[in-house]
């Protein structure tokens, strides 16, 4: 018996040894973003970072107020646009649609989840900017526009279709599969005998769908909703194509903006010193934005058991 | 004196191709226990989601023949299912609470036929609670999630569901097969309660709760109604050498 030990113990000492790698990374590039960020912190202090206005090469002043509120609104916007759509999905496929063209739909579905980030990106920039700025801007800047108080923030200042909206609406494209596979899983598993019982007392489909089906399974779906969420706000590529950066002040969701990963994308190739400093900092906000929404994921799923 | 509230005449059901009931004619009798009992796979279960037409939700399920009620075929493709199914009560195996309040559960039924009226609604869970003997034990805590009560007590929550939109007949899918001896009791003093008030089809394995409880009883095997009869000449003379071996024990 004493022979079978040793291949145990070096067993043991690699699975031990995987492990560990992935702690050490994550407190390596922890660490990295805390010292690389730390001359912007130490000029600037955390929340005047974080709250400033100013992105300024001139004067070297970094702020990350601009590009977490282009980030909040781009990703605030997809959700308001993927959620109804991705909920309407995933209740055609279990519910509604002919068991023939289920698969088919399905795997289209899934397709729209593979395609990388850069072509959402390059067809966002050629043919959804110019035909958004061609039929659906005109349509909101006429009617929202046209309204006191908030109208301004709807009305366009900016040609060319890159801005704020676009971003929102690549965004939710490619956030759609995510929230609709994870609803159209949730669906699956409710109880046939559930869906029966409500039938039987003489629900229709929708009363059945919207009474029962929805909350029984509005946890998994919160949750999918929140882990797409974190898709969004992390989301470089496509957004930097469409977003327009453009350090000004917000003054339509029709004008050019930035978010803090197409500053990070644009800026690092040519950024030296407080600037590079500032974008690392603008990267540790992002992760502990990330880390509070997977938190709040994982709140919001174990709370379903217990 | 008893009066046939529905008639099977020639009932075939087919699953796709695979024909599940073949050619069964049976009377259920108005205010009295009917049990359908069997070996499994014997058709009971498919005959009972007939009265509903639970089958209907699926693709690729077909009826032939007819069940009439009151002189209309209720099989037919003219036939209101909503309506149907809310005069066709239905509980199921296992507790179905659905994921919301006691009350919530019992209101949903009206609310469904838009009885908005707080008052009304009031009135209506807790006369279904009663007739369902939970009231005494959930009068306190209609507010509470449903999912928080007893197996027995779900289950007699689905019951006063059920009743809550006023049925003439409640199917009964083996629905005690999933409680404790003490909730199955209850349940079957409960069925015989609701005689007055309803018509009662239950499917059963188990043979004891038929003869206890049922006023008639038919038995299946492999898709064909054996023999149906009241409950005690199927227990004690029956017809078929069949039946005598399957209440008996014998096989099954």
């Amino acid at each position: 018996m004493k022979t079978s030990k040793l291949p145990n113990v070096i067993f043991k000492l690699l699975t031990f040894g995987a492990a560990i790698c992935v702690i050490v990374l994550i407190v390596g590039m922890l660490l990295t973003l805390l010292l690389e960020s730390w001359p912007a912190l130490r000029r600037f202090g955390f929340f005047d970072f974080l709250f400033g206005r100013n992105w300024n090469y001139a004067n070297q002043i970094f702020g990350a107020l601009r590009p977490l509120t282009g980030t909040i609104i781009s990703t605030g916007l997809a959700l308001v646009m993927a959620v109804p759509v991705a909920l309407g999905t995933a209740v055609f496929l279990v519910e509604l649609c002919p068991h023939k063209l289920r698969s088919g739909i399905g795997t289209a579905i899934e397709l729209l989840a593979a395609i990388p980030s850069i072509i959402y990106g390059m067809w966002g920039l050629f043919v959804l900017a110019p035909m958004l700025e061609e039929n659906f801007q005109p349509l909101i800047v006429g009617t929202l526009g046209k309204l006191p108080l908030m109208g301004p923030f709807f009305q366009s200042h900016y040609a060319g279709g890159v801005n704020l909206f676009t971003a929102a609406v690549i965004l939710a494209i490619m956030i759609i599969p995510f929230i609709a596979g994870i609803a159209r899983d949730a669906f699956n598993q409710v109880p046939p005998i559930l869906k029966e019982s409500s039938y039987g007392v003489g629900a229709t489909h929708w009363e059945t769908i919207a009474q029962v089906i929805l909350p029984y399974t509005k946890t998994a779906v919160a949750g999918g909703v929140i882990i797409a969420m974190g898709r969004a706000l992390g989301e470089t590529m496509a957004v930097a194509y469409v977003i327009g950066n453009r350090h000004g002040g917000l003054d339509s969701i029709f004008s050019p903006y930035v978010t803090i990963t197409s500053v990070m994308a644009n800026e690092f190739n040519e950024a030296a010193g407080l600037q590079m400093s500032s974008l690392f900092t603008l990267a540790l906000v992002l992760l502990i934005a990330n880390f509070m929404v997977l938190s709040l994921a994982k709140y919001v799923l174990r709370s379903k058991f217990n | 004196m008893n009066m046939d509230l529905m008639t099977v005449d020639n009932l075939d059901f087919y699953y796709g191709s695979h024909r599940a009931l073949k050619a069964v004619n049976m009377p259920v009798v108005k205010n009295a226990i009917t049990s359908l009992i069997g070996p499994s796979g014997c058709g009971k279960t498919t005959l009972l989601r007939c009265f509903n037409r639970m089958h209907d939700l699926y693709p690729g399920n077909r009826y032939e023949g007819a069940i009439t009620m009151r002189g209309v075929n209720i099989l037919s493709k003219q036939e209101d299912l909503i309506s149907l199914r809310s005069r066709l009560g239905m509980v199921f195996q296992k507790p179905t609470p659905f994921p919301m309040s006691v009350f919530d559960n019992i209101a949903y039924g009206p609310r469904l036929r838009k009885v908005k009226n707080k008052n009304i609604l009031q009135e209506r869970v807790e006369k279904a609670l009663r007739q369902a003997a939970l009231w005494d034990e959930v009068k306190d805590r209609l507010n509470d999630n449903a999912a928080g009560l007893s197996g027995g007590q779900q289950q007699r929550l689905v019951i006063a569901r059920t009743l809550a939109v006023e049925p003439e007949v409640i199917l009964f899918d083996e629905s005690t097969s999933a409680l404790d001896p003490i909730s199955t009791q209850k349940i079957e003093e409960l069925m015989v309660e609701l005689k007055k008030d309803v018509t009662i089809l239950a499917v059963t394995h188990n043979m004891q709760q038929a003869a206890r409880v049922s006023d008639f009883t038919a038995l299946m095997y492999l898709g064909e109604l054996i023999e149906y009869g009241d409950t005690k000449t199927i227990f004690t003379r029956p017809k078929h050498k069949m039946t005598e071996e399957y209440v008996s024990g014998h096989f099954g």
